[in-house]
Parts: C-alpha cells; structure tokens; sequence
C-alpha cells in the first residue's frame, strides 16, 4: 500500500505507539496515509479504537512476523 | 462534533501512582479530549523539574511483584526503596513504557492543562521555583470550573 509517511513504534508501549501516532499525524494533511509499525500487541485495539473516535481511518491492519502494520488515513 | 473534555485529580506521588495520570491524560489528549489535571497533596511532586524524588516503596505495597519473596523485616532496611525503584524503572525502560519525564512532556506538547493545588503548595512550604513552568496555579472551586463541565472526570 502507498503511503505518504512512516512511524516506527517498535519496541513502544502503551499509550507511546498512540500518542506519537496522533504526533505523526499532526503535519499531515487530510487525505495522506500514515504507516504506523508496532510490537505492542496492545496496538491492535487502541489503534482502532484511535480511528474510531479521531475520524481518521483505518486503512489496513495486519501482522507480519511479530510486527503489527497499519495504515492509517488521516481525516 | 463538540470536543469531549477530560479532568483528573492526581493526589500520590509514588512512582507507581504517578504513570497513571500522564499516560490517560497523554492518550485522551491524542484522542481530541481537551484535559486538565488537578494535582494535590503529594500529586503535586509530579510537578518538580526533578523527579528523582518520585520512587516506589516495597513496604506495605504486597502487590508489588518481586523477583524473590521479601520478608517485611527486610523490605523495611535502608536502601530498599532506592533499589526497588531502580529495578522499576529498568524494567519500565526494558519494556518500552515512557519515562515519567517523557509522558508530561507530552501531556504539555498536546496543550493538557496542568494545575497545581496553591493549599497544598502553602501547607508543605513548597517552592515553586521547584516546579515546572508550565503550571496554573489554583483552588478547588476554579477545578470545577472546567471539571463540571467534563465528559469523565478521575480521581487517581
């Protein structure tokens, strides 16, 4: 998937991998796509839960070997 | 879509008591919620510039996990609670979460609102010269002020 910015959260735990998400996002501008890596297993549900109360959405989110993706649209 | 808005009133001043405050107010901040917290009575050490002075005691803490099993006798000697706190805050670091130093930050950064209780400011003989710059400071009732207004309000 295309996206227009990293952030690397690995070895983040909770609230970091959110917090500095939302930090990512802030010099975005509406439309572009977010990647968010983490290993926080937690991630998985904040970070749709993140999406469901910002307005930004969720592209995609998926595991590859211990290593949780998202794509993150912003709003 | 009305902003929601989130209070807390953070009254210890353990370590451990400390991280909650910061890491709720951090999370809602990054949700949208505009935040204030309330710190008083010994909340109000999270306010210091310096933090080392914010530890965790073993002593009457049995839900404290401990590598080994610790008679009371011994959790009770000198030093404990220096190495105690050492060994949380390697472990905090081990396993990724924020320094209490980084989480306020951030709460700043994300414009939450931080007041510090002036009674207890009086009544300990603190100096604010000790604190943070970035602190109001207040009474209850200008706390009610934004706290009835708030969607969820805490009491850590």
């Amino acid at each position: 998937m295309n996206f227009d910015k990293e952030f690397d959260a690995s070895g983040l735990s909770c609230p970091l991998p959110i917090v500095k998400t939302k930090k990512s996002l802030t010099d975005m501008t509406s439309g572009q796509v977010l990647k968010v890596i983490a290993t926080d297993c937690g991630a998985v549900k904040d970070m749709q839960a993140f999406a469901d109360q910002t307005g930004n959405t969720l592209l995609s989110n998926t595991e590859e070997g211990g290593k949780y993706i998202f794509f993150m649209q912003k709003k | 879509m009305t902003t929601k808005k989130m209070a807390i009133i953070a009254t210890k001043g353990t370590l451990d008591m400390a991280y909650p405050p910061f890491i709720l107010a951090s999370t809602a901040a990054a949700l949208g919620y505009e935040v204030q917290i309330f710190f008083t009575f010994y909340g109000l050490q999270l306010l210091r510039k310096d933090l080392s002075d914010v530890k965790i005691s073993p002593l009457a803490n049995p839900a404290m996990p401990m590598p080994i099993p610790m008679p009371v006798m011994v959790q009770m000697l000198p030093g404990m609670e220096s190495m105690a706190t050492m060994m949380m805050k390697n472990k905090l670091k081990d396993k990724g979460v924020a320094s209490l130093e980084e989480l306020r930050e951030m709460c700043l950064e994300m414009d939450v609102k931080f007041i510090a209780c002036q009674m207890t400011v009086d009544l300990f003989e603190f100096d604010k010269a000790e604190f943070i710059d970035n602190v109001e400071y207040g009474g209850a009732s200008m706390f009610f002020g934004f706290a009835g207004e708030t969607d969820i309000c805490l009491f850590v």
